[in-house]
C-alpha cells in the first residue's frame, strides 16, 4: 500500500474539478436551452407555422357579363381536365400509353408532360389535356381501374354563349404573360386567365373576384397531409353591358357578309346599344386553342375579323363630315343660311379643278339644300370661306381626331389634319386645294364609326359632349353602381345652327331628293334624319373622267367607296344615334342608309317594348354563374 | 437522492465476496435511473413512428431488456477479472476495429458496422469501453513518480490514438473525438500533470490547419456549417436549422406527446437516432429537456459518487472513465443539436434508436456497478489481491 493514500486525494481533488467542469458545461446546456425556447421561442414557432402551412389559393368564379336585358354573354363552365400523378403511376408511359386508347393525346403534349414532370414532385398532379367532353370523362371514369394515377379535376373555362355576336366587345381571356404581372397572388395560380381585349380586359380586376386561401399542412416535401383552414374567395363582379344582343344579332345579320361596323347609341345616356364589327370570330375558339391554319385564315383575312371595326377602323367619312363643315361656318358666321353658292359641277381653284360628285351639278345651293344633296361645289365654297383650321376645330368638339373615350380598348383616334398636323407629320405645308378635300371628309381625314355616331349624338342632343360607354354600371374593383345621371358639358355650339343642320339631315331623308329619301323611315313616330357619305378611296384621273367615272360595281372590293351613314331618330325627340361603315361597299345612299334604317326601325321597337314592360326587366339567371 | 452510503461491513473488507454478497449489493437505484432515461427513449421512438411500436421502440426495448441482463452479469464478475483481461479485451476492439475497415459495411458514407451475424456490431463503441479498461489498467499500478516520467505516457498515448485514428479514418469525427476526450479525463485523472495537458491542448491548437487536411469535405462543410448555419438553411445546415426551429417553437412546456410538428412532418432529419432529443424537446418542451437533463446528471452523480468509494485506483478510473465516456455522449449530442457544437454522429445515450450503442453503455455501467460491488477490494498492482 504505497502512496494510494495519495493518489486517492488526487483522485478527489481532480474528480472535484472535472465534475465542476461538467457542471458548468451542463448548466451550458440549460442555458442554451433557455435560449432556444424562451428566448427565441416565438420567433422558431413561427418558422416551424411556416414550415408547417402552406397557403393556396383559390380561384374565385370570374363575373358574368350580360346585356342590358340579362342575355348571358360570358359564363363560366366546367373545364375537365385529365391530370396525371406520376408517383402513382407503374411508369408514366404505361399511364400515358393506356391513356392515349382512351382520348386522343398529342405528342406535344406528352412531350410537355415528360418535361414538367422532371421539374416537379412526384405527387404535383400535371394536367394531360383539358376541356374534356362529357363522353371523354366518362370513358376515363370506366376505365379508372386501368388508368393507375390519373385523375379529373374540374376548373373553370370562360364561355361565350353567343359566339361571334359581340366577340369583340367581350374580348377574351388567356393565361398571363410575363408583362401582364401585376402581383395579384391570383396570376400566380396554374391555369389562371386575365382578360385580354374587350371589356374583360377593360374591368378585368373586378371581373376577377378576391382570391380565396386554403391553409394546408404539408411535410417537409410539400405532400399535403390535410387542410387546416379554407376562406372561400369572392366571386367577380358581374358586369351589365349597355348592349342590346337580340338589336346586335339584328345587325350582325343586316350587314352580311359585308366588312361593316355599326354603332347605336343612347344620345342622352352614352349607353352603346349596339356595336357590330363584321367578318366577326369565336372567342372561344381561342379558349379552345386555335389551329394553325385557323389563326392564319383569321390573321390574314382582309376583311380583318379581328379588328373591332367599329371604334379600330379608321376610314376617310366622306360627306358625312360635311356635317360639321357647316357647323364650323356658321358658328364662325362665315357664311349665312341663305347664301346661295352655284354648282356647274366642278369649280376652280388656282389651276386645279375640283369636281362635285354630280357631274351635271346641283345648280344653286343654299345650306339646307347643300347638305340634302351632299353637294361638293357648295362645300368647297363653305371651306374656302372658313378656312380648315376652325372645321378641324369643330370636328374636334365633335369627337373627331381623339379617342371618345369609350371604356374598351384599342380604339383609334382618326385624324383631323390641319396646317401644323401636316408640316409635323408629312413636313409638307397646306395646300389651299386641301381645305376643299379635306372639308367634304376626304384627304387625310379620317374618323371611326364610333366617332360618327357620338358627332351624330351630339349634333342631336343640342351640343352636349355625351361620352359612349359599354358598361351599365359605374365598376369600381369591388362593386357595380349605378352611373350617376350624365350632365355632359355643353359644345358652345348655338342652337341655330344646330337646328339648320339637323333641317338639312332631315332634308336628306325625308325630303324628295335627299341622298337617303329612299331609306326614309315612313312609320309615323321612327322618323330618322341623316346623311351620306361615300368616301372614295382611289384616284379618279382627268382620263377616266372624260371616258365616265366607273361605278362602284364595276371595280374590284379594294378600289370601291366606303358607303357611310350617320342618322338620329326619332326626329321629333331624338333618342338615339347611328353611324353605318361599310368598308368598300359602294355608295353612302345605296348600302349604308338602307341599313341604318332597318336598324333603326329595330331599335325603336324595341324601344317601345322597353317602355311598355320595363317594370318587367329580366334579371340575370342565377344558373348562369356557374353553368 | 443518493441514498446514504452505509457504514461497510467489515465482512466485506474481504478479497473475496460470495454471490449472495453481491447480490445485495446491486445498486437498484441506479437501474431505476439507467431505466428512467431508456423508458423517455422509448416514449419519443413510439412518437417518432406516429405512435407506434414498430419500426424503433419495441426493439429498442428488447435491446435494453438484454443490456440490463448484460449489464447485472458483468457487474456480478470480480472487478480483478476485468483488470486482468483489459489488454485481451482492448486487442479483441482492435482487431474489430481493424476488421471494419477491411470488410466493413459502408452506412451512412462511414464504414462503421460490422455483421457478425445477429448483430451489426460497431467496434468502434465497444472501444470506447476498452480503452478505458486498459488505460485504467495502465494506471493502476503506476505511482504518481512514475506518472511524472513522460516515458511511461508513450505506451498510453498509442493506446489512446491508434484506435482514434482507425475511427477518424472510418470516418467518424465524433467517436474519433469521445475517444480522445475522455481519455484525456482519464490521463488527468490518473495524476498527469496539469502543464502536460496545457502542452498537448496548445500543439492540439497549433495542429487544427494540418487536421483540416485530414478532414473529408463533407466534415469541413459541417464546420463551416457550424459557424453560421444560416448560409445554407436548405444544404447542409439544413438539419441544424431545423432543429433550432423545432426545439424554439417546442417553447417551455412543448407542443404536446406526439404533437411535434417539425418531426411528425418529416422536417427534422434523423429523429429516431441523432436528432432525437430535439424530437423530445419539441414535444415536452424546456420542462421535459431540463427533467432528462437532471436525470442524466443524477447518473453522473451516481458515477462520481461510486468513484470516490472505490478502494482501488483501477476501480476509481474505471468508474470515473464510464462516467466521463456517458457525459462526453450526451453533452456532445445535446449541445449538437442545439448549434453550439458542430454536427458530428453521437447518438443520444440510451435514449437513441441504435443497438451497439445501448449495449456498451450498459456494459460499461455494469463495469462501474462492478467497480461499487467491488469497491473495497484492494487489488494489487498486479490484478491481485493486495493482502
Amino acid at each position: 500500500m504505497y502512496h494510494d493514500n495519495d493518489r486517492a486525494k488526487m483522485f478527489s481533488r481532480r474528480a472535484l474539478m472535472l465534475a465542476g467542469g461538467k457542471a458548468t458545461l451542463m448548466g451550458a446546456l440549460a442555458a442554451r436551452m433557455y435560449y432556444l425556447q424562451v428566448m427565441e421561442a416565438d420567433k422558431y414557432s413561427v418558422q416551424a407555422e411556416d414550415n408547417r402551412i402552406s397557403t393556396r389559393l383559390l380561384a374565385p368564379p370570374r363575373g358574368l357579363i350580360l346585356d342590358r336585358n340579362g342575355i348571358a354573354m360570358a359564363v363560366n363552365q366546367h373545364n375537365y381536365r385529365v391530370m396525371v400523378v406520376a408517383e402513382q403511376t407503374p411508369s408514366l408511359d404505361y399511364t400515358l400509353d393506356a391513356l392515349s386508347k382512351i382520348i386522343s393525346i398529342g405528342d406535344g403534349d406528352r412531350a410537355r408532360i415528360h418535361k414538367e414532370v422532371r421539374r416537379r414532385r412526384s405527387f404535383v398532379p400535371l394536367s394531360v389535356r383539358e376541356n374534356l367532353t362529357w363522353e371523354e370523362v366518362a370513358r376515363v371514369e370506366v376505365n379508372a381501374a386501368d388508368l393507375p394515377g390519373v385523375i379529373i379535376d374540374v376548373g373553370q373555362s370562360r364561355y361565350y354563349p353567343l359566339e361571334s355576336l359581340g366577340a369583340h366587345i367581350l374580348g377574351y381571356v388567356s393565361a398571363v404573360s410575363e408583362a401582364e404581372l401585376s402581383g395579384d397572388p391570383l396570376e400566380e395560380l396554374p391555369g389562371f386567365r386575365i382578360g385580354k381585349g374587350g371589356v374583360e380586359r377593360v374591368y378585368d380586376l373586378a371581373l376577377r373576384g378576391k382570391a380565396g386561401t386554403s391553409s394546408l399542412e404539408v411535410n417537409s416535401v410539400g405532400r399535403v397531409i390535410r387542410e387546416l383552414e379554407r376562406k372561400e374567395g369572392e366571386p367577380g363582379v358581374d358586369l351589365n353591358l349597355t348592349l342590346d344582343m337580340k338589336l346586335q344579332e339584328y345587325a350582325a345579320q343586316r350587314l352580311g357578309d359585308e366588312s361593316a361596323a355599326v354603332v347605336v347609341m343612347d344620345i342622352h345616356t352614352g349607353d352603346v346599344l349596339v356595336m357590330a364589327s363584321t367578318p366577326s370570330f369565336d372567342p372561344n375558339s381561342f379558349n379552345r386553342g386555335l389551329s394553325g391554319e385557323e389563326w392564319k385564315e383569321l390573321s390574314t383575312n382582309p376583311r380583318s375579323p379581328l379588328t373591332n371595326k367599329a371604334i379600330g377602323g379608321t376610314f376617310a367619312p366622306g360627306s358625312t363630315f360635311k356635317l360639321v363643315t357647316a357647323l364650323a361656318a356658321l358658328e364662325a358666321r362665315d357664311i349665312t343660311p341663305e347664301m346661295r353658292v352655284f354648282c356647274s359641277g366642278h369649280t376652280q381653284l388656282g389651276s386645279i379643278k375640283f369636281h362635285c360628285w354630280k357631274k351635271e351639278g346641283h345648280g344653286a345651293q343654299d345650306l339646307v339644300s347643300g347638305i340634302k344633296n351632299s353637294c361638293d361645289v357648295y362645300f368647297y365654297e363653305v371651306a374656302r370661306r372658313v378656312g380648315y383650321e376652325k372645321i378641324a376645330e369643330m370636328a374636334k368638339r365633335f369627337g373627331m381626331g381623339a379617342p371618345t373615350g369609350i371604356d374598351l380598348p384599342g380604339e383609334k383616334s382618326g385624324i383631323i389634319p390641319n396646317k401644323a398636323w401636316k408640316r409635323a407629320a408629312l413636313k409638307q405645308p397646306w395646300h389651299p386645294g386641301e381645305t376643299l378635300i379635306n372639308a367634304i371628309g376626304q384627304g387625310y381625314v379620317t374618323a371611326t364609326a364610333m366617332q360618327l355616331a357620338t358627332m351624330t349624338a351630339r349634333i342631336a342632343n343640342g351640343g352636349f359632349a355625351v361620352i359612349p360607354h359599354v358598361a351599365r354600371d359605374q365598376i369600381t374593383e369591388k362593386s357595380a353602381r349605378p352611373r350617376t345621371a350624365p350632365a355632359w358639358p355643353s359644345l358652345d355650339v348655338s342652337r341655330q345652327s344646330i337646328a339648320l343642320v339637323r333641317k338639312g339631315m332631315f332634308a336628306v331623308s325625308n325630303e324628295p331628293g335627299g341622298t337617303a329619301y329612299k331609306a326614309r323611315i315612313s312609320q309615323e313616330g321612327m322618323w330618322l334624319s341623316g346623311k351620306t357619305g361615300s368616301a372614295q378611296v382611289r384616284r379618279i384621273t382627268m382620263r377616266e373622267r372624260e371616258t365616265g367615272v366607273k361605278k362602284n360595281d364595276q371595280l374590284p372590293w379594294k378600289e370601291r367607296d366606303h358607303a357611310l351613314f350617320v342618322a338620329y331618330a326619332p326626329e321629333e325627340n331624338p333618342r338615339y344615334s347611328i353611324a353605318v361603315i361599310v368598308e368598300h361597299g359602294g355608295g353612302g345612299s345605296a348600302v349604308a342608309a338602307p341599313i341604318a334604317r332597318d336598324i333603326m326601325i329595330e331599335v325603336q321597337k324595341r324601344d317601345m317594348a322597353r317602355v311598355a314592360s320595363d317594370s318587367t326587366a329580366p334579371g340575370t339567371p342565377p344558373d348562369l354563374r356557374r353553368f | 437522492m443518493l441514498r446514504p452510503m452505509p457504514r461497510m461491513p467489515s465482512r466485506l473488507n474481504r478479497t473475496e465476496m460470495s454471490m449472495r454478497d453481491k447480490i445485495w449489493q446491486i445498486n437498484w437505484s441506479l437501474i431505476a435511473v439507467l431505466t428512467s432515461i431508456s423508458a423517455i427513449g422509448f416514449a419519443t421512438l413510439y412518437s417518432a413512428a406516429q405512435g407506434s411500436m414498430e419500426p424503433w421502440a419495441l426493439k429498442q426495448m428488447v435491446r435494453f431488456a438484454i443490456g440490463i441482463g448484460l449489464m447485472i452479469t458483468v457487474a456480478m464478475v470480480d472487478l480483478r477479472f476485468w483488470m486482468r483481461h483489459a489488454y485481451t479485451f482492448y486487442g479483441i476492439a482492435m482487431v474489430l476495429l481493424v476488421a471494419v475497415e477491411v470488410k466493413g459495411t459502408v452506412g451512412m458514407g462511414a464504414q462503421r458496422w460490422i455483421d457478425i451475424g445477429f448483430i451489426q456490431l460497431q467496434p468502434s463503441e465497444l472501444m470506447k469501453i476498452a480503452l478505458i479498461l486498459s488505460l485504467s489498467r495502465y494506471f493502476h499500478g503506476a505511482s504518481i513518480q512514475e506518472i511524472g516520467r513522460p516515458l511511461f505516457l508513450i505506451p498510453p498515448l498509442i493506446m489512446v490514438f491508434t484506435p482514434a485514428a482507425l475511427v477518424l479514418k472510418q470516418p467518424d469525427l465524433g467517436t474519433a473525438m469521445m475517444l480522445v476526450l475522455s481519455s484525456g479525463a482519464l490521463f488527468f485523472m490518473a495524476g498527469v500533470r496539469m502543464w502536460k495537458f496545457v502542452l498537448v491542448i496548445a500543439g492540439g491548437m497549433g495542429a487544427v490547419p494540418v487536421a483540416w487536411q485530414f478532414l473529408r469535405e463533407y466534415q469541413r462543410k459541417r464546420v463551416l456549417i457550424f459557424m453560421n448555419p444560416e448560409d445554407d438553411p436548405l444544404g447542409a445546415g439544413y438539419h441544424i436549422t431545423q432543429s433550432k426551429i423545432a426545439l424554439g417553437s417546442g417553447g417551455v412546456f412543448g407542443k404536446g406527446y406526439m404533437m411535434g410538428t417539425q418531426s411528425r412532418l418529416n422536417f427534422l432529419p434523423e429523429k429516431q437516432t441523432d436528432f432525437i432529443f430535439t424530437m423530445f424537446a419539441e414535444e415536452w418542451g424546456m420542462m421535459g429537456g431540463l427533467v432528462l437533463l437532471g436525470l442524466y446528471a443524477l447518473l453522473m452523480a451516481y458515477g462520481y459518487a461510486i468513484a470516490m468509494r472505490c478502494r482501488s485506483q483501477f476501480g476509481r478510473l474505471v468508474a470515473h472513465g464510464i462516467t466521463t465516456t456517458f457525459f462526453l455522449y450526451f453533452f456532445i449530442n445535446t449541445a449538437m443539436v442545439m448549434g453550439l457544437v458542430p454536427v458530428v454522429g453521437v447518438p443520444l445515450p440510451l435514449i437513441s434508436y441504435g443497438g451497439t450503442a445501448m449495449l456498451s453503455l450498459l456494459l460499461g455501467w455494469g463495469l462501474v456497478m462492478s467497480a461499487y460491488i467491488h469497491r473495497d477490494v484492494p487489488i494489487s498492482r498486479r490484478g491481485m489481491s493486495d493482502d
